[in-house]
């Protein structure tokens, strides 16, 4: 759920990355961190293992600048993919009101992503929301690799199994070198104001 | 109660409380947080710069893992936590299930001092809600 300061005038968002474990929420926030750095006031905080992976959550807050008066704080989280964090999971995804879901393109991970994709529709039932109502963009990620030979699954598939009832924007993207990750992030803010918008009118 | 929206009578009333029974004693920051890591309102006693923002997910996250780890002992919930540290020390108190009060504080203060006053700003804040 979003807050909003009527005083000072500040609308506070926030937008969760989900998706299997090592698909690439992390370095859709670290490429994010690195490239509108003059939007981001504070330090990419993470917490994660000796391995680099997220344990809890990534944290990035993002000023967007204002509309109709109001700064727009965004709160960029992510949550850690592997199976076994599914508590910690639904922790962050408290009062979430955006998400956006990175899947892995590669093809030996396609029951994963969906694997993945149905326990986000379960957890956000846990807090009373739908997949189906909530702002969502998905994300096919890693189809860079592609160019090196590795399995990639068509994007025609990918919407197939994950899209076909969601009926949601989606972009083909790779974290690693930034293509389509700002797209991804301008679509799941302007998603997610209209419906606080809608919510709050 | 609606916490989406507070109004701007209710967090001016709000802020009163915390500068007169918090910061006036000497604790360096107030924040109170939502359960989903949004701040509600922050003040400080004009020295202290904090980065409330990344501080309100990170404590979020900390109380909830708390209180997960509160049901798996069987124990309903840890209404309270505290962080001690050389020069800061950090002491979070729930307001209700969705609201939680945490004050930094530095080695001026005892910490029974400092409780004895959350309880009282808490029990105010409830009694504004209650009224409007």
């Amino acid at each position: 759920m979003s807050f909003i300061n009527l005083r000072e005038k500040i609308v506070q968002i926030k937008i969760v990355y989900y998706g299997p474990g090592r698909g690439g929420k992390t370095t859709n926030l670290e490429y994010i961190n690195r490239k509108f750095n003059k939007q981001i006031q504070s330090e990419m905080v993470s917490l994660k293992t000796h391995g680099d992976r997220t344990l809890f959550f990534d944290f990035l807050p993002f000023d967007m600048g204002k509309i109709k008066g109001y700064e727009m704080k965004i709160q960029l989280y992510t949550v850690p993919g592997q199976v076994k964090y599914n508590a910690t999971r639904k922790l962050v995804l408290k009062g979430v009101d955006g998400i956006v879901f990175v899947a892995d393109a590669q093809e030996q991970m396609r029951e994963k992503n969906i694997r993945s994709l149905n326990q986000l529709y379960e957890n956000l039932q846990t807090y009373k929301q739908s997949i189906f109502k909530i702002p969502l963009v998905l994300q096919f990620n890693k189809v860079d690799l592609r160019n090196q030979g590795i399995p990639i699954l068509p994007t025609s598939v990918l919407k197939k199994d994950m899209n076909s009832k969601l009926k949601v924007p989606s972009f083909e993207a790779s974290a690693l070198t930034g293509y389509n990750v700002p797209e991804t992030l301008k679509k799941i803010i302007s998603s997610t104001v209209v419906s606080i918008q809608k919510k709050l009118l | 109660m609606n916490y989406g929206v507070v109004s701007q009578e209710q967090l001016e009333k709000i802020d009163e409380i915390l500068t007169e029974k918090l910061i006036k004693i000497g604790v360096d920051c107030v924040i109170i947080i939502d359960m989903a890591g949004n701040i509600i309102t922050a003040k400080d006693n004009g020295t202290s710069k904090y980065d409330v923002y990344s501080f309100a997910a990170l404590a979020a996250g900390n109380f909830a893992t708390v209180d997960a780890m509160a049901k798996l002992v069987g124990e309903e919930e840890f209404s309270l936590l505290f962080h001690k540290g050389t020069d800061c020390n950090i002491h979070f108190s729930k307001i209700d299930d969705e609201l939680l009060l945490i004050s930094m504080f530095g080695k001026d203060i005892s910490l029974g001092f400092l409780r004895l006053n959350v309880v009282e700003t808490i029990e105010q804040i409830k009694k504004l809600w209650a009224r409007d």
